[in-house]
Protein backbone atom coordinates (compact mmCIF):
# COMPACT_ATOMS: atom_id res chain seq x y z
CA UNK A 1 0.00 0.00 0.00
CA UNK A 2 1.36 3.30 -1.13
CA UNK A 3 1.26 5.88 1.47
CA UNK A 4 2.01 9.34 1.37
CA UNK A 5 1.39 12.49 4.02
CA UNK A 6 -1.13 15.09 2.53
CA UNK A 7 -1.88 18.28 3.56
CA UNK A 8 -5.64 19.57 3.96
CA UNK A 9 -7.23 22.01 5.96
CA UNK A 10 -9.71 21.00 8.69
CA UNK A 11 -12.17 23.45 9.04
CA UNK A 12 -12.73 24.94 12.72
CA UNK A 13 -15.82 23.82 14.29
CA UNK A 14 -18.02 26.43 14.24
CA UNK A 15 -19.27 28.77 17.51
CA UNK A 16 -23.03 29.79 18.16
CA UNK A 17 -23.20 32.72 16.81
CA UNK A 18 -21.91 30.97 13.26
CA UNK A 19 -24.61 27.86 14.22
CA UNK A 20 -27.16 30.45 14.39
CA UNK A 21 -26.10 32.65 10.97
CA UNK A 22 -25.76 28.90 9.46
CA UNK A 23 -29.35 28.01 10.67
CA UNK A 24 -30.43 31.51 9.01
CA UNK A 25 -28.15 30.58 5.77
CA UNK A 26 -30.40 27.25 5.49
CA UNK A 27 -33.87 28.88 6.14
CA UNK A 28 -32.98 31.30 3.29
CA UNK A 29 -31.53 28.52 0.62
CA UNK A 30 -34.65 26.38 1.38
CA UNK A 31 -37.29 28.99 1.32
CA UNK A 32 -35.46 30.20 -2.33
CA UNK A 33 -36.18 26.33 -3.48
CA UNK A 34 -39.09 26.11 -2.74
CA UNK A 35 -40.24 29.26 -4.58
CA UNK A 36 -37.90 27.77 -7.62
CA UNK A 37 -40.16 24.81 -7.79
CA UNK A 38 -43.56 27.07 -7.18
CA UNK A 39 -41.55 29.28 -10.23
CA UNK A 40 -41.69 25.76 -12.51
CA UNK A 41 -44.91 24.31 -11.29
CA UNK A 42 -47.57 27.11 -11.06
CA UNK A 43 -50.53 24.48 -11.65
CA UNK A 44 -49.79 23.57 -7.91
CA UNK A 45 -50.84 26.70 -7.26
CA UNK A 46 -54.06 26.55 -8.75
CA UNK A 47 -55.01 22.59 -8.11
CA UNK A 48 -54.46 24.07 -4.18
CA UNK A 49 -56.59 26.95 -4.23
CA UNK A 50 -60.04 24.96 -5.51
CA UNK A 51 -60.24 23.42 -2.07
CA UNK A 52 -60.86 26.47 -0.52
CA UNK A 53 -61.94 28.95 -3.07
CA UNK A 54 -64.87 26.02 -2.75
CA UNK A 55 -65.44 26.50 0.61
CA UNK A 56 -65.68 30.04 0.56
CA UNK A 57 -68.08 29.80 -2.18
CA UNK A 58 -70.57 27.39 -1.07
CA UNK A 59 -69.80 26.89 2.62
CA UNK A 60 -69.12 30.80 2.92
CA UNK A 61 -72.34 32.11 0.64
CA UNK A 62 -74.80 29.35 1.78
CA UNK A 63 -73.99 29.70 5.60
CA UNK A 64 -73.58 33.89 5.56
CA UNK A 65 -77.63 33.45 3.92
CA UNK A 66 -78.63 31.44 6.36
CA UNK A 67 -77.17 32.93 9.30
CA UNK A 68 -76.72 29.92 11.33
CA UNK A 69 -73.50 30.98 13.00
CA UNK A 70 -73.74 34.37 14.70
CA UNK A 71 -70.58 36.36 14.33
CA UNK A 72 -71.79 39.67 15.81
CA UNK A 73 -71.25 42.59 13.29
CA UNK A 74 -68.78 40.94 10.85
CA UNK A 75 -70.60 39.12 7.61
CA UNK A 76 -69.90 35.58 8.17
CA UNK A 77 -68.16 34.83 4.96
CA UNK A 78 -65.70 37.79 6.21
CA UNK A 79 -65.05 35.96 9.24
CA UNK A 80 -64.49 32.55 7.45
CA UNK A 81 -62.28 33.76 5.11
CA UNK A 82 -59.03 33.59 7.64
CA UNK A 83 -60.26 30.14 8.66
CA UNK A 84 -59.83 29.23 5.02
CA UNK A 85 -56.78 30.71 4.53
CA UNK A 86 -55.47 29.21 7.85
CA UNK A 87 -56.86 25.47 6.46
CA UNK A 88 -55.18 25.87 3.19
CA UNK A 89 -52.20 26.47 5.15
CA UNK A 90 -52.54 23.21 7.24
CA UNK A 91 -53.27 21.31 4.54
CA UNK A 92 -50.17 22.02 2.86
CA UNK A 93 -48.09 21.63 5.98
CA UNK A 94 -49.18 18.54 7.40
CA UNK A 95 -48.40 16.53 3.54
CA UNK A 96 -44.31 17.52 4.20
CA UNK A 97 -43.67 14.42 5.99
CA UNK A 98 -45.08 12.58 2.72
CA UNK A 99 -42.46 14.82 0.79
CA UNK A 100 -39.66 13.42 3.48
CA UNK A 101 -40.07 10.65 3.20
CA UNK A 102 -39.75 10.93 -0.53
CA UNK A 103 -36.90 12.51 -0.10
CA UNK A 104 -35.42 9.39 2.16
CA UNK A 105 -36.19 6.78 -0.52
CA UNK A 106 -34.74 8.75 -3.29
CA UNK A 107 -30.98 9.72 -1.44
CA UNK A 108 -32.03 13.71 -0.91
CA UNK A 109 -32.25 13.39 2.91
CA UNK A 110 -29.43 11.48 2.97
CA UNK A 111 -27.44 14.28 0.51
CA UNK A 112 -28.82 17.12 2.91
CA UNK A 113 -27.84 15.26 6.12
CA UNK A 114 -24.37 14.83 5.16
CA UNK A 115 -24.12 18.94 4.65
CA UNK A 116 -22.69 20.73 7.30
CA UNK A 117 -25.83 21.58 8.69
CA UNK A 118 -26.95 20.87 11.86
CA UNK A 119 -30.47 18.81 12.38
CA UNK A 120 -32.20 21.59 14.07
CA UNK A 121 -31.30 23.76 11.10
CA UNK A 122 -32.24 21.15 8.31
CA UNK A 123 -35.42 20.89 9.94
CA UNK A 124 -36.60 24.51 10.54
CA UNK A 125 -35.35 25.15 7.09
CA UNK A 126 -37.86 23.14 5.71
CA UNK A 127 -40.64 23.89 8.24
CA UNK A 128 -40.04 27.84 7.40
CA UNK A 129 -40.02 26.73 3.60
CA UNK A 130 -43.10 25.04 3.60
CA UNK A 131 -44.49 28.44 5.27
CA UNK A 132 -43.22 30.36 2.45
CA UNK A 133 -45.26 28.08 0.34
CA UNK A 134 -48.01 28.62 2.54
CA UNK A 135 -48.03 32.42 2.68
CA UNK A 136 -47.82 31.71 -1.78
CA UNK A 137 -50.88 30.03 -1.52
CA UNK A 138 -52.19 32.47 0.65
CA UNK A 139 -52.22 35.27 -1.53
CA UNK A 140 -54.40 33.18 -4.28
CA UNK A 141 -57.34 32.66 -1.26
CA UNK A 142 -56.76 36.43 -0.33
CA UNK A 143 -57.42 37.16 -3.84
CA UNK A 144 -60.50 34.94 -4.40
CA UNK A 145 -62.17 35.95 -0.92
CA UNK A 146 -61.25 39.32 -1.92
CA UNK A 147 -63.70 38.69 -5.28
CA UNK A 148 -66.07 37.41 -2.93
CA UNK A 149 -66.61 40.82 -1.37
CA UNK A 150 -64.77 39.88 2.03
CA UNK A 151 -63.18 43.08 3.21
CA UNK A 152 -59.47 42.46 4.18
CA UNK A 153 -57.14 44.66 5.59
CA UNK A 154 -53.78 44.53 4.07
CA UNK A 155 -51.55 47.52 5.52
CA UNK A 156 -48.12 46.77 5.31
CA UNK A 157 -47.63 46.08 9.14
CA UNK A 158 -50.98 43.87 8.98
CA UNK A 159 -49.79 41.77 6.60
CA UNK A 160 -46.40 41.63 7.55
CA UNK A 161 -48.84 39.98 10.22
CA UNK A 162 -50.48 37.72 8.50
CA UNK A 163 -47.30 36.60 6.77
CA UNK A 164 -45.56 35.78 10.27
CA UNK A 165 -48.71 33.98 10.97
CA UNK A 166 -48.96 31.94 8.82
CA UNK A 167 -45.23 30.95 8.60
CA UNK A 168 -44.84 30.02 12.12
CA UNK A 169 -48.37 27.93 11.66
CA UNK A 170 -46.93 26.07 8.65
CA UNK A 171 -43.88 25.60 10.55
CA UNK A 172 -45.70 23.69 13.50
CA UNK A 173 -47.55 21.50 11.35
CA UNK A 174 -45.23 20.64 9.11
CA UNK A 175 -42.74 19.46 12.07
CA UNK A 176 -45.86 17.60 13.27
CA UNK A 177 -45.96 15.95 10.09
CA UNK A 178 -42.36 15.16 10.19
CA UNK A 179 -42.77 14.13 13.58
CA UNK A 180 -45.20 11.14 12.31
CA UNK A 181 -42.97 10.38 9.41
CA UNK A 182 -40.28 9.82 11.70
CA UNK A 183 -42.40 7.87 14.24
CA UNK A 184 -44.38 5.57 11.24
CA UNK A 185 -41.20 5.82 8.51
CA UNK A 186 -43.68 4.69 6.32
CA UNK A 187 -45.85 6.83 3.59
CA UNK A 188 -48.90 5.13 3.23
CA UNK A 189 -49.25 5.16 6.83
CA UNK A 190 -48.33 8.53 7.10
CA UNK A 191 -51.04 9.59 4.34
CA UNK A 192 -53.13 7.44 6.78
CA UNK A 193 -52.40 9.31 9.36
CA UNK A 194 -52.29 12.99 8.02
CA UNK A 195 -55.78 12.88 6.68
CA UNK A 196 -57.22 11.33 10.24
CA UNK A 197 -55.53 14.44 11.68
CA UNK A 198 -56.09 17.04 9.57
CA UNK A 199 -59.98 17.64 9.65
CA UNK A 200 -60.05 16.78 13.66
CA UNK A 201 -57.62 19.71 13.84
CA UNK A 202 -59.77 22.01 11.56
CA UNK A 203 -63.06 21.40 13.22
CA UNK A 204 -61.21 21.63 16.51
CA UNK A 205 -60.81 25.11 15.99
CA UNK A 206 -62.20 28.30 15.81
CA UNK A 207 -61.82 28.33 11.90
CA UNK A 208 -65.33 27.56 11.19
CA UNK A 209 -67.51 29.00 14.27
CA UNK A 210 -66.95 31.06 17.41
CA UNK A 211 -65.57 29.23 20.45
CA UNK A 212 -68.55 30.15 22.71
CA UNK A 213 -70.75 27.96 20.14
CA UNK A 214 -68.24 25.02 20.62
CA UNK A 215 -69.17 22.33 23.42
CA UNK A 216 -67.33 21.85 26.78
CA UNK A 217 -64.87 19.22 25.73
CA UNK A 218 -64.18 21.09 22.32
CA UNK A 219 -63.55 24.14 23.70
CA UNK A 220 -60.62 22.23 25.78
CA UNK A 221 -59.66 20.91 22.46
CA UNK A 222 -59.68 24.53 20.93
CA UNK A 223 -57.47 25.84 24.12
CA UNK A 224 -54.34 23.76 23.00
CA UNK A 225 -54.97 23.58 19.03
CA UNK A 226 -51.93 25.77 17.67
CA UNK A 227 -54.69 26.22 14.76
CA UNK A 228 -56.83 28.22 16.40
CA UNK A 229 -54.23 30.86 17.77
CA UNK A 230 -53.02 31.45 14.13
CA UNK A 231 -56.74 31.88 13.16
CA UNK A 232 -57.32 34.38 15.85
CA UNK A 233 -54.20 35.83 14.86
CA UNK A 234 -54.94 35.94 10.74
CA UNK A 235 -59.40 37.11 11.69
CA UNK A 236 -57.86 40.03 14.08
CA UNK A 237 -54.94 41.23 11.19
CA UNK A 238 -57.25 40.83 8.44
CA UNK A 239 -60.97 41.56 9.21
CA UNK A 240 -60.43 43.22 12.54
CA UNK A 241 -62.49 40.99 15.24
CA UNK A 242 -60.80 40.99 18.61
CA UNK A 243 -57.92 39.14 19.27
CA UNK A 244 -55.60 38.52 21.71
CA UNK A 245 -52.03 38.88 19.35
CA UNK A 246 -49.44 38.49 21.94
CA UNK A 247 -50.88 35.68 23.13
CA UNK A 248 -51.56 34.23 19.43
CA UNK A 249 -47.63 34.74 18.13
CA UNK A 250 -46.20 33.69 21.37
CA UNK A 251 -48.11 30.25 21.90
CA UNK A 252 -47.47 29.76 17.63
CA UNK A 253 -43.65 30.03 17.96
CA UNK A 254 -43.21 28.25 21.26
CA UNK A 255 -45.21 26.03 19.43
CA UNK A 256 -43.06 25.71 16.18
CA UNK A 257 -39.61 25.75 18.62
CA UNK A 258 -41.07 23.06 20.10
CA UNK A 259 -41.94 20.87 17.25
CA UNK A 260 -38.91 21.80 15.38
CA UNK A 261 -36.78 20.55 18.31
CA UNK A 262 -38.68 17.05 18.06
CA UNK A 263 -38.60 16.77 14.27
CA UNK A 264 -35.02 16.97 14.44
CA UNK A 265 -34.37 14.47 17.06
CA UNK A 266 -36.30 12.10 14.76
CA UNK A 267 -34.45 13.01 11.91
CA UNK A 268 -31.65 10.41 11.86
CA UNK A 269 -34.22 7.80 12.56
CA UNK A 270 -36.27 8.42 9.92
CA UNK A 271 -33.32 8.48 7.49
CA UNK A 272 -32.08 4.86 8.83
CA UNK A 273 -35.64 3.89 8.32
CA UNK B 1 -8.62 27.06 10.01
CA UNK B 2 -5.77 25.02 11.04
CA UNK B 3 -3.01 23.51 8.52
CA UNK B 4 -2.48 19.69 9.71
CA UNK B 5 -0.82 17.12 7.87
CA UNK B 6 -2.73 14.10 8.52
CA UNK B 7 -2.44 10.21 7.08
CA UNK B 8 -4.91 8.89 5.88
CA UNK B 9 -7.78 9.73 4.22
CA UNK B 10 -9.97 7.22 5.66
CA UNK B 11 -9.15 5.13 9.25
CA UNK B 12 -11.44 2.96 10.01
CA UNK B 13 -10.56 0.64 13.29
CA UNK B 14 -12.63 -2.65 14.48
CA UNK B 15 -15.93 -0.87 13.03
CA UNK B 16 -18.99 -2.50 13.91
CA UNK B 17 -22.86 -1.63 13.76
CA UNK B 18 -25.80 -3.87 14.41
CA UNK B 19 -29.33 -3.42 13.49
CA UNK B 20 -31.30 -5.48 15.98
CA UNK B 21 -30.18 -9.19 15.72
CA UNK B 22 -28.54 -8.15 12.42
CA UNK B 23 -24.50 -7.77 12.45
CA UNK B 24 -24.34 -5.59 9.44
CA UNK B 25 -20.07 -4.17 9.71
CA UNK B 26 -18.48 -6.63 11.85
CA UNK B 27 -14.73 -5.40 12.92
CA UNK B 28 -14.19 -3.68 9.95
CA UNK B 29 -10.28 -2.25 9.73
CA UNK B 30 -9.77 -0.57 6.97
CA UNK B 31 -7.18 2.48 5.66
CA UNK B 32 -7.76 4.91 2.36
CA UNK B 33 -4.78 6.24 1.24
CA UNK B 34 -4.94 9.90 0.20
CA UNK B 35 -5.31 10.69 -3.37
CA UNK B 36 -6.24 6.96 -4.29
CA UNK B 37 -9.74 5.67 -5.85
CA UNK B 38 -10.77 3.10 -3.01
CA UNK B 39 -13.41 0.54 -3.89
CA UNK B 40 -15.45 -1.35 -1.23
CA UNK B 41 -17.01 -4.38 -3.64
CA UNK B 42 -19.30 -6.83 -2.41
CA UNK B 43 -22.84 -8.79 -2.73
CA UNK B 44 -25.90 -7.20 -1.19
CA UNK B 45 -26.31 -6.79 2.62
CA UNK B 46 -22.08 -7.23 3.08
CA UNK B 47 -22.15 -4.16 4.57
CA UNK B 48 -20.96 -1.85 2.24
CA UNK B 49 -23.62 1.39 2.40
CA UNK B 50 -23.63 0.80 5.75
CA UNK B 51 -19.92 1.25 6.46
CA UNK B 52 -19.95 4.18 3.92
CA UNK B 53 -22.86 5.83 6.00
CA UNK B 54 -20.79 5.42 8.90
CA UNK B 55 -17.87 7.37 7.11
CA UNK B 56 -20.35 10.24 5.77
CA UNK B 57 -21.44 10.70 9.56
CA UNK B 58 -25.27 9.42 8.46
CA UNK B 59 -25.04 6.50 11.30
CA UNK B 60 -23.20 7.12 14.28
CA UNK B 61 -20.22 5.25 15.01
CA UNK B 62 -18.40 4.93 18.41
CA UNK B 63 -15.41 7.95 19.41
CA UNK B 64 -12.10 6.65 17.73
CA UNK B 65 -13.69 4.03 15.35
CA UNK B 66 -13.46 6.35 11.82
CA UNK B 67 -11.39 8.92 11.09
CA UNK B 68 -11.39 11.30 8.08
CA UNK B 69 -7.95 12.62 7.65
CA UNK B 70 -7.37 12.48 10.97
CA UNK B 71 -10.64 14.03 12.39
CA UNK B 72 -12.91 11.70 14.66
CA UNK B 73 -16.37 11.30 12.75
CA UNK B 74 -17.88 10.78 16.53
CA UNK B 75 -16.68 14.22 17.94
CA UNK B 76 -16.50 16.48 14.67
CA UNK B 77 -18.70 15.86 12.54
CA UNK B 78 -19.50 18.85 11.08
CA UNK B 79 -15.82 19.38 10.51
CA UNK B 80 -15.87 15.77 9.05
CA UNK B 81 -19.13 16.78 6.71
CA UNK B 82 -17.33 19.88 5.34
CA UNK B 83 -14.45 17.70 3.66
CA UNK B 84 -16.91 15.03 2.19
CA UNK B 85 -18.85 15.13 -0.82
CA UNK B 86 -21.48 12.67 -1.32
CA UNK B 87 -23.19 10.75 -3.51
CA UNK B 88 -26.12 8.45 -2.86
CA UNK B 89 -26.94 5.61 -4.61
CA UNK B 90 -30.19 6.73 -5.56
CA UNK B 91 -31.13 9.39 -8.25
CA UNK B 92 -31.35 11.81 -5.96
CA UNK B 93 -31.15 15.18 -8.39
CA UNK B 94 -34.41 17.49 -7.73
CA UNK B 95 -35.91 16.77 -10.90
CA UNK B 96 -38.31 19.84 -10.05
CA UNK B 97 -35.40 22.49 -10.24
CA UNK B 98 -32.88 23.28 -13.19
CA UNK B 99 -29.15 21.44 -13.15
CA UNK B 100 -27.62 24.75 -12.10
CA UNK B 101 -30.59 25.40 -9.47
CA UNK B 102 -29.65 21.75 -8.22
CA UNK B 103 -26.03 22.30 -7.90
CA UNK B 104 -26.63 26.03 -6.37
CA UNK B 105 -28.38 24.74 -3.46
CA UNK B 106 -25.84 22.47 -2.80
CA UNK B 107 -23.42 25.38 -3.15
CA UNK B 108 -25.08 27.15 -0.09
CA UNK B 109 -25.79 24.42 2.25
CA UNK B 110 -22.11 24.02 2.00
CA UNK B 111 -21.21 27.66 2.79
CA UNK B 112 -19.77 28.49 -0.86
CA UNK B 113 -18.98 32.47 -0.36
CA UNK B 114 -22.01 34.45 -1.84
CA UNK B 115 -18.62 36.56 -4.06
CA UNK B 116 -17.69 33.17 -5.29
CA UNK B 117 -20.99 31.43 -5.77
CA UNK B 118 -21.77 31.86 -8.92
CA UNK B 119 -18.13 31.07 -10.47
CA UNK B 120 -18.12 28.04 -8.56
CA UNK B 121 -21.45 26.76 -9.72
CA UNK B 122 -20.60 27.50 -13.90
CA UNK B 123 -16.84 25.89 -12.71
CA UNK B 124 -18.58 22.59 -11.59
CA UNK B 125 -21.02 22.22 -13.94
CA UNK B 126 -18.51 22.96 -16.62
CA UNK B 127 -16.69 19.98 -15.26
CA UNK B 128 -19.24 17.81 -15.89
CA UNK B 129 -20.45 18.65 -19.03
CA UNK B 130 -23.50 20.24 -18.02
CA UNK B 131 -22.97 23.95 -18.47
CA UNK B 132 -24.76 24.08 -21.58
CA UNK B 133 -27.84 22.28 -19.93
CA UNK B 134 -27.59 23.85 -16.76
CA UNK B 135 -30.61 25.73 -17.13
CA UNK B 136 -32.89 22.90 -18.35
CA UNK B 137 -35.16 20.88 -16.18
CA UNK B 138 -33.14 18.61 -14.04
CA UNK B 139 -36.49 16.08 -15.18
CA UNK B 140 -35.19 16.28 -18.99
CA UNK B 141 -31.59 14.94 -18.43
CA UNK B 142 -30.89 11.17 -19.08
CA UNK B 143 -30.21 8.92 -16.18
CA UNK B 144 -26.07 9.82 -17.08
CA UNK B 145 -26.70 13.20 -16.94
CA UNK B 146 -28.49 13.08 -13.44
CA UNK B 147 -25.63 11.07 -12.10
CA UNK B 148 -22.87 13.66 -13.64
CA UNK B 149 -25.37 16.58 -12.23
CA UNK B 150 -24.86 14.69 -8.65
CA UNK B 151 -21.36 14.76 -8.87
CA UNK B 152 -21.43 18.43 -9.38
CA UNK B 153 -23.77 19.10 -6.57
CA UNK B 154 -20.94 16.85 -4.29
CA UNK B 155 -17.94 18.57 -6.07
CA UNK B 156 -19.44 22.02 -5.37
CA UNK B 157 -17.51 22.44 -2.46
CA UNK B 158 -14.34 21.06 -3.73
CA UNK B 159 -14.48 18.29 -1.29
CA UNK B 160 -11.44 16.32 -0.09
CA UNK B 161 -12.98 12.75 -0.23
CA UNK B 162 -15.93 12.46 -2.71
CA UNK B 163 -17.78 8.95 -1.60
CA UNK B 164 -20.26 7.53 -4.27
CA UNK B 165 -22.12 4.66 -3.37
CA UNK B 166 -22.73 2.51 -6.49
CA UNK B 167 -22.46 5.82 -8.82
CA UNK B 168 -23.47 3.99 -12.03
CA UNK B 169 -26.18 1.12 -11.16
CA UNK B 170 -28.08 1.39 -14.24
CA UNK B 171 -26.08 3.17 -16.41
CA UNK B 172 -25.09 1.85 -19.91
CA UNK B 173 -21.57 1.82 -20.62
CA UNK B 174 -21.32 4.95 -22.51
CA UNK B 175 -23.34 7.10 -19.98
CA UNK B 176 -20.84 5.19 -17.33
CA UNK B 177 -17.41 5.57 -19.10
CA UNK B 178 -18.84 9.68 -19.29
CA UNK B 179 -19.50 9.35 -15.24
CA UNK B 180 -16.01 7.87 -14.75
CA UNK B 181 -14.32 9.91 -17.03
CA UNK B 182 -15.44 12.99 -15.05
CA UNK B 183 -14.23 11.86 -11.85
CA UNK B 184 -10.67 10.66 -12.99
CA UNK B 185 -10.43 14.41 -14.74
CA UNK B 186 -11.59 16.16 -11.18
CA UNK B 187 -9.43 13.65 -9.17
CA UNK B 188 -6.23 14.31 -11.75
CA UNK B 189 -6.66 18.10 -11.25
CA UNK B 190 -7.74 18.38 -7.72
CA UNK B 191 -5.83 14.86 -5.58
CA UNK B 192 -9.18 14.20 -4.06
CA UNK B 193 -9.54 11.00 -2.65
CA UNK B 194 -12.73 8.76 -3.88
CA UNK B 195 -14.52 5.82 -1.91
CA UNK B 196 -16.89 4.14 -4.23
CA UNK B 197 -18.69 0.91 -3.54
CA UNK B 198 -20.02 -0.97 -7.00
CA UNK B 199 -21.53 -4.36 -7.83
CA UNK B 200 -19.14 -4.05 -10.98
CA UNK B 201 -16.37 -6.56 -10.82
CA UNK B 202 -15.11 -4.98 -14.41
CA UNK B 203 -15.87 -1.42 -13.47
CA UNK B 204 -13.76 -2.04 -10.01
CA UNK B 205 -10.99 -3.43 -11.67
CA UNK B 206 -10.40 -0.81 -14.43
CA UNK B 207 -11.07 2.29 -12.35
CA UNK B 208 -9.84 1.15 -8.47
CA UNK B 209 -6.20 1.88 -7.19
CA UNK B 210 -7.17 -0.82 -4.61
CA UNK B 211 -10.51 -2.77 -3.25
CA UNK B 212 -11.66 -3.69 -0.18
CA UNK B 213 -13.83 -7.34 -0.81
CA UNK B 214 -16.66 -7.48 2.03
CA UNK B 215 -18.58 -10.46 2.55
CA UNK B 216 -21.18 -10.49 6.15
CA UNK B 217 -19.58 -7.24 7.20
CA UNK B 218 -16.48 -8.41 7.20
CA UNK B 219 -13.57 -7.52 5.22
CA UNK B 220 -12.31 -10.85 3.61
CA UNK B 221 -9.65 -9.85 0.74
CA UNK B 222 -7.55 -6.40 0.24
CA UNK B 223 -5.00 -4.95 -2.26
CA UNK B 224 -4.93 -3.53 -5.72
CA UNK B 225 -6.74 -5.78 -8.46
CA UNK B 226 -3.85 -7.13 -9.60
CA UNK B 227 -3.28 -8.69 -6.36
CA UNK B 228 -6.71 -9.88 -5.51
CA UNK B 229 -6.35 -11.72 -9.27
CA UNK B 230 -3.14 -12.86 -8.53
CA UNK B 231 -4.57 -14.42 -5.36
CA UNK B 232 -6.81 -17.02 -7.38
CA UNK B 233 -5.00 -17.64 -10.28
CA UNK B 234 -2.71 -16.75 -12.83
CA UNK B 235 -6.24 -16.48 -15.54
CA UNK B 236 -8.22 -15.78 -12.47
CA UNK B 237 -10.66 -12.14 -13.04
CA UNK B 238 -12.26 -9.89 -10.41
CA UNK B 239 -15.13 -12.01 -11.14
CA UNK B 240 -13.61 -15.23 -10.10
CA UNK B 241 -12.07 -13.33 -6.91
CA UNK B 242 -15.60 -12.29 -5.93
CA UNK B 243 -16.94 -15.90 -6.03
CA UNK B 244 -13.92 -17.23 -4.18
CA UNK B 245 -14.63 -14.56 -1.22
CA UNK B 246 -18.15 -15.05 -0.62
CA UNK B 247 -19.09 -18.49 -2.19
CA UNK B 248 -21.70 -18.86 -5.01
CA UNK B 249 -24.48 -19.35 -2.75
CA UNK B 250 -27.09 -16.35 -2.34
CA UNK B 251 -27.06 -14.88 1.33
CA UNK B 252 -30.46 -15.58 2.60
CA UNK B 253 -30.72 -11.57 4.52
CA UNK B 254 -28.95 -9.95 1.63
CA UNK B 255 -30.70 -6.41 1.12
CA UNK B 256 -33.86 -5.44 2.55
CA UNK B 257 -37.24 -5.04 0.58
CA UNK B 258 -36.64 -1.04 0.45
CA UNK B 259 -33.14 -1.71 -1.11
CA UNK B 260 -34.52 -3.59 -3.97
CA UNK B 261 -37.43 -1.11 -4.27
CA UNK B 262 -34.61 1.54 -4.44
CA UNK B 263 -32.34 0.08 -7.02
CA UNK B 264 -35.66 -0.81 -9.71
CA UNK B 265 -36.53 2.79 -8.97
CA UNK B 266 -33.34 4.35 -9.62
CA UNK B 267 -33.08 1.79 -12.73
CA UNK B 268 -36.23 2.94 -14.15
CA UNK B 269 -35.47 6.35 -13.70
CA UNK B 270 -32.08 6.05 -15.29
CA UNK B 271 -33.44 4.17 -18.10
Amino acid sequence: MTTQTFSVEIPADPGPLKQLGTAFARIGAMCLVELQKLRHDRTELITRAVQPTLWLLVFGQVFTRIHAIPTGNTPYLDFLAPGILAQSALFIAIFYGIQIIWERDSGVLSKLMVTPTPRVALVAAKAFASGIRAVVQALAVMVVAALLGVHLNIEPLHFLGVVAALVLGSACFCCLSITIAGLVLSRDRLMGIGQAITMPLFFASNALYPVQLMPGWLQVINHINPLSYEVEALRGLLVGTPARLGLDFGVLAVAAAIMISVAAALLPRLARG
Amino acid sequence: MSNVTYLPAVRCTELRQQFGDTVAVDGVDLEVSPGEVFGLLGPNGAGKTTTIRMITTLLNAPPGAISVFGVDVARRRTAVRRLIGYVPQQLSADSTLTGRENVSLFARLYDVPRRDRARRVEEVLDEVDLADVADRSAKTYSGGMVRRLELAQALVSAPRLLVLDEPTVGLDPVARDGVWARIEEIKETTGMTVLVTTHLMQEADQRCDRIALMHRGQIRALGTPAELRDSIGPDATLDDVFRAYTGDRLAENAGTMRDVRAARRTARRVS
